[in-house]
């Protein structure tokens, strides 16, 4: 059973249509970059993966269960294109909320573990409003990862992240394909994802064009992918 | 559902730790609430009669004006960061999320009623004290109500512009039928000229707005957030 099951899945805003029957698998422990030109609807196929969002038509699947089945929601991790933490509770506080609501044994333990992961510990108990942008991401991937999910659905995310903020992203992304967690990631920051991915998706217009393995030709030319697969600008 | 009940508290325990620090909506609320019953005071001139006959209706349109100013932050507060996105998409149940919020909000506005509460029998001269436990049963079940469909109507317009305006324009119309309930059996309380027929009409009034709104809201809530 793949880790994520997409079949035939459209999705519109109004009468226009972000998904036009996307079809994708990802197997379970797979890294897999989702690619694709602004507008392609990476973001709109992620949140529905997540649970944020409905399909009209078509069936989504994470772990064998519908997105939006509870069971499947504590064992998935999201990171969005907002940071998703709380400007006016410190950093333990908007970890400890995190990780009692996504039902965890320890919560404590776990936030103040994940501040040290992430190099937060010496600022736990300062406003997340009064850090620096590169801490407040660092904050939103100790968050993201806080509960060690099986499933990751990260969508561009490398897109404004500070070197250490990339470094510790880096890190726990190893950690987690160590894990065999399985990983799904938008991105437009080609070389980043290829060096990550073991599997690559190509999203035009709502339609999975491609999906496979990486290959040597992808590593090779990070443009290759859209010029053999890709419509034509 | 233990696990729901859990996570809205922790909904609730947050929301009102982020409102104690920043008093965002609290302070406007409050304020609001403030001015209006003192200007109001010094508007008119009224007789004993006109002002126990008025009590109820001004109390509640003050504290349904001010309870607006609360319930509007609700899931607004959310936004910044996008940290709806995270709640809806931890474990934790669409219900359990409403019924944390409405719970705060609640709280929110019950704070301002007991700042408010004295002022208005300081400035028009009524002895509330005297039926102190029938009126706090009237204003938690009217509270109740108001922090109930506002809390909904503030996640239907979360994502609306000029979702500030639109709120009030879905809300009063909804918080009729509570208000006259409201009004009547608070202007009676304040009074002491209540029949017994009417208190328990009024009751009954309250007690089905509430049952039957929070039990909407909490099976509308997952569609409303995840379209």
């Amino acid at each position: 059973m793949p880790a994520v099951a997409v079949d035939r899945v459209w999705k519109y805003f109004g009468d226009y249509p972000a998904l036009r029957g996307a079809s994708l698998s990802v197997e379970r422990g797979a890294c897999l970059a989702l690619l694709g030109r602004n507008g392609a609807g990476k973001t709109t196929l992620l949140r529905i993966l997540a649970g944020l969002s409905k399909a009209a038509q078509g069936e989504a699947l994470v772990l064998g269960s519908p997105a939006r089945n509870e069971g499947v929601r504590r064992r998935i991790g999201y990171l969005g294109h907002g940071i998703g933490v709380y400007d006016d509770l410190s950093a333990f506080e908007n970890l400890l909320l995190f990780g009692r609501l996504m039902e965890m044994d320890h919560p404590v333990q776990a936030a103040e573990s994940a501040l040290e992961r992430v190099g937060l510990a010496h600022v736990k108990d300062g406003l997340a409003r009064e850090f620096s942008r590169g801490m407040r991401q660092r904050l939103a991937i100790a968050r993201a990862f806080l509960h060690h999910p099986e499933v990751l659905f990260l969508d561009e995310p490398f897109t404004s992240l500070d070197d250490r903020a990339i470094a510790v992203l880096q890190t726990i992304l190893a950690e987690a394909r160590a894990r065999q967690s399985t990983i799904v990631m938008s991105t437009h920051q080609i070389r980043e994802a290829m060096d990550l991915a073991s599997d690559v998706a190509l999203l035009e217009r709502g339609k999975i064009v491609h999906s496979g393995p990486r290959t040597a030709e992808m590593m090779a030319d990070p443009t290759w992918l859209y010029r053999t697969f890709g419509e034509p600008q | 559902m233990k696990r729901g009940f859990l996570a809205a508290f922790s909904i609730a325990r947050k929301d009102l730790r982020t409102e104690l620090r920043t008093r965002e909506s609290l302070n406007a609320s409050a304020s609001f609430a403030l001015v209006i019953l003192v200007l109001f005071s010094f508007a008119f001139d009224l007789d004993r009669d006109s002002i126990y006959a008025i009590s109820g209706g001004l109390l509640w349109l003050v504290y349904s004006f001010a309870g607006a100013l609360i319930v509007n932050r609700s899931f607004a507060r959310e936004l910044p960061n996008d940290c709806l996105d995270i709640l809806i998409a931890s474990p934790a149940p669409a219900w359990a999320l409403f019924l944390g919020k409405t719970v705060a909000a609640f709280l929110l506005l019950i704070i301002v009623e007991a700042i408010s509460l004295p002022i208005f029998g300081l400035f028009y001269n009524i002895n509330w004290t005297t039926s102190f436990w029938p009126l706090l049963a009237v204003i938690t079940l009217a509270t109740w109500g108001i922090t109930v469909v506002g809390t909904a109507f503030s996640a239907v317009t979360v994502n609306v512009r000029l979702r500030e305006l639109m709120l009030p324009v879905l809300l009063y119309p909804i918080l009729i039928p509570l208000l006259i309930a409201a009004m009547g059996m608070t202007s009676g309380l304040l009074s002491g000229n209540i029949a017994g027929a009417d208190r328990g009409q009024y009751l009954r009034q309250l007690v089905a707005f509430d049952a039957i709104y929070t039990a909407l809201s909490l099976y509308m809530i997952e569609f409303i957030l995840v379209v």
